[in-house]
């Protein structure tokens, strides 16, 4: 610890992101961070003996923010998540206390938005298994590798039009695709046509982008009745969080030809998707890493920073939660 | 027992001897059964037009050409030369792609020949100036294949970008538990150079600009766009992040893309090509790609196709293709149906569908 360090703002950090491990040193020449994970001591007791008069916290999106956890930082008045999600804080509770909380917003909607693109286009085109293909040395001797199916005039439903289903209806729509949605709110200014039901949605199209918070609404909500009225010729994706499809039922509709094939982000077990997508062709997996670019790392310190900043210095988030 | 079914369906038509002229007459739409005289139907006709196709290209295609016309496969011929000298006089047609199409030395064995009918868009396996001399028409598949052609050419950037493929093959082979996935590479925002502008180049950047990509081109000619034009390549490579391969191939684009254009895009620079494999030159490239002179490159076609420089085989920055720019069952079958339609309409003489020459 430097000699001027006891003026730097002090910090919790929960995780810890995968953004404050990249951005160490620059994080650490702004502010002062209690790392929990360098003690011995349990979480609980290393809060309750460390962080007394801790007033900010920064979170990873897997880390369970619970009133347990809360209740061991009594002076806490600001969370910044790394995420865009929030499920995993107890959002109740930081209310009840009158913590604020910090997110990244709509910041890396354009990075999950391009990956739920390119997994659907992989699918659709076998991208990743003609590059195996071809990388195992087969195609002098097979000349024939397998067609794909087309995207344009698939007709996609977005699940959650939200900031990230957004940004995919817009590149979507690019591609020559039909757009429609399923949403908790209808949105007024938006010209795709809405359902009012995912069953709905699921027998109106061909292809499902998952694009919702996970809830207690949204948990198995693409369960193996919307499989089946989405058909055997239809294509998922998902680059919310995995426990929004009930992946026992999604394995059996592949294994059993009841849905054509799969782009998956997520996984209801992560890093444990479940092995038998292994041996499946029709499907592409993508290690929870929708955000994890360089620039929205880069984006994202800057942010962080930004939400602190604005914190000790009395003035407004950048980018607080929305009220609801 | 054709005879006898003849008789009952077709009494007044002469029954072709060839009992498969005769069921293709019989299962025709156009045979009416009325008493008076008919000219034999257009199918009875072309029967017996010699098709030369020059490779396996799709089980659809050959099917219906075998059905409808006298069918050679080139590629099942054990002595080929003999072969064009002892049927020259029937060949009509040669049905090409981008494999295997109608040489200068091809389209003078067959003095019969009066189209070639090309299973592509790109022609550059097709003497053009021959056909023109002799008056041969040449025909191929534009618009139908544009579409997917320009999805993969995204979708080769997206893989490359953002390592789809290699994270795939992380996630199945268990690494996942170990650790994350280290950072990969946003798409959204890029500079994209497109060389070519035409139909597939146009519909690459319409695709971009919904990912908020700046889009600039090199084309023979300026074009009435907003896009920014760049007179040369090498200029074109300085100023874009992604350089994507998308015109015709010709003896002026041949290696197009070389070492200085490879230098310019430089060692955060990404190659897509869906163009030609002669386009670039793959020694150059290869050696850039190995050495990290290139930031990375999505190819979809090579020199020597199906050869593929093993060296590339085992680098995570590159996504290799078979061929498959137009490889839906959907454009197949629409490139099929193309092929056929023109070869129907030049022997039934119509305007043909969608000419060349």
């Amino acid at each position: 610890m430097g000699s001027g360090d006891e003026q730097l703002p002090e910090i919790v950090v929960l995780g810890p992101p995968v953004v404050f491990a990249l951005y160490d040193q620059q994080f650490s020449s702004r502010f002062r961070f209690l790392r929990p994970w360098e003690s011995e001591e349990p979480l609980p007791q290393f809060l309750a003996s460390r962080a007394r008069s801790t007033q900010a916290a920064i979170c990873s999106g897997d880390f369970s923010l619970s009133a347990a956890v809360l209740a061991n930082l009594p002076s806490l008045r600001l969370v910044v998540t790394s995420s865009a999600g929030l499920n995993h804080i107890d959002l109740t509770e930081c209310r009840r206390r009158g913590i604020a909380v910090a997110y990244a917003g709509n910041f890396f909607s354009p990075d999950v938005a391009d990956l739920a693109v390119g997994l659907l286009i992989d699918v659709l085109r076998k991208v990743s298994a003609g590059n195996r293909f071809v990388k195992n040395g087969l195609w002098p001797n097979k000349p024939d590798f397998p067609l794909g199916f087309k995207l344009g005039g698939k007709r996609v439903g977005i699940v959650g039009l939200g900031s990230i289903g957004f940004e995919v209806a817009k590149r979507l729509k690019a591609f020559g695709c039909g757009i429609s949605y399923y949403s908790r709110k209808k949105k007024p200014f938006v010209s795709y046509t809405s359902y009012s039901t995912i069953h709905e949605l699921a027998s109106n199209c061909n292809v499902l982008v998952l694009c919702c918070s996970l809830t207690e609404q949204t948990h198995h909500l693409v369960n193996r009745e919307v499989m089946l009225a989405l058909g055997k010729d239809g294509v998922i994706v998902n680059i919310a969080r995995g426990a929004v499809i009930d992946e026992k039922e999604l394995v059996a509709c592949l294994l059993r030809g009841e849905i054509a094939g799969a782009g998956l982000d997520v996984f209801e077990h992560e890093p444990r998707p479940s092995p038998e997508l292994y041996q499946l062709n029709n499907v592409v997996l993508s290690p929870h890493n929708a955000v994890l670019t360089e620039e929205s790392m880069e984006g994202l310190y800057q942010l962080i920073c930004g939400n602190l900043d604005a914190f000790f210095t009395g003035k407004p988030l950048l980018s607080q939660i929305p009220d609801e | 027992m054709i005879a006898t079914i003849w008789r009952r369906a077709a009494p007044h038509l002469s029954r072709p001897s060839h009992p498969r002229a005769a069921l293709a007459i019989l299962t025709s739409h156009t045979l009416t059964f009325s008493t008076t005289t008919q000219t034999p139907s257009p199918a009875a006709k072309m029967d017996a037009i010699g098709v030369l196709m020059m490779c396996p290209m799709n089980t659809y295609l050959e099917q219906e050409l075998d059905r409808r016309f006298k069918l050679f496969r080139y590629w099942t011929q054990p002595k080929q030369a003999e072969f064009l000298s002892q049927q020259a006089e029937s060949i009509r047609a040669v049905v090409g792609n981008a494999t295997a199409g109608a040489s200068a030395d091809l389209i003078d064995a067959l003095p019969r020949l009066e189209i070639v009918s090309c299973f592509s868009v790109g022609l550059d396996k097709v003497d053009l100036a021959r056909c023109g001399e002799k008056g041969v028409r040449v025909t191929n598949t534009p618009d139908v294949l544009t579409d997917d052609v320009a999805d993969l050419a995204i979708g080769l950037m997206l893989a490359v970008l953002r390592r789809i493929c290699v994270c795939d093959k992380y996630v199945r082979s268990g690494a996942w538990k170990l650790g994350d996935f280290k950072l990969t590479t946003k798409f959204s925002g890029k500079r994209i150079g497109i060389i070519g502008l035409g139909r597939i180049g146009l519909a690459i950047a319409q695709r971009a600009e919904a990912f908020d990509c700046p889009i600039s081109y090199h084309s023979r000619s300026k074009k009435a766009t907003n896009y920014t034009y760049y007179s040369s390549v090498v200029e074109l490579a300085s100023n874009s992040d992604i350089l994507v391969i998308a015109c015709a191939l010709t003896p002026e684009t041949t290696r197009i893309v070389n070492r200085e254009v490879i230098d310019a895009l430089g060692p955060k620079g990404v190659l897509i090509n869906i163009g030609r494999g002669p386009h670039v030159d793959e020694a150059e490239l290869v050696a850039a790609l190995v050495e990290g002179r290139l930031g990375g490159a999505g190819l979809d076609v090579f020199e020597k196709e199906p050869e593929v420089p093993e060296q590339l085989f085992g680098l995570e920055n590159v996504v290799l293709l078979p061929h498959v720019g137009s490889g839906t069952e959907e454009t197949r079958k629409a490139m099929a149906d193309l092929v056929l339609g023109n070869l129907e309409a030049h022997f039934s003489s119509k305007p043909l569908l969608t000419p060349v020459v």
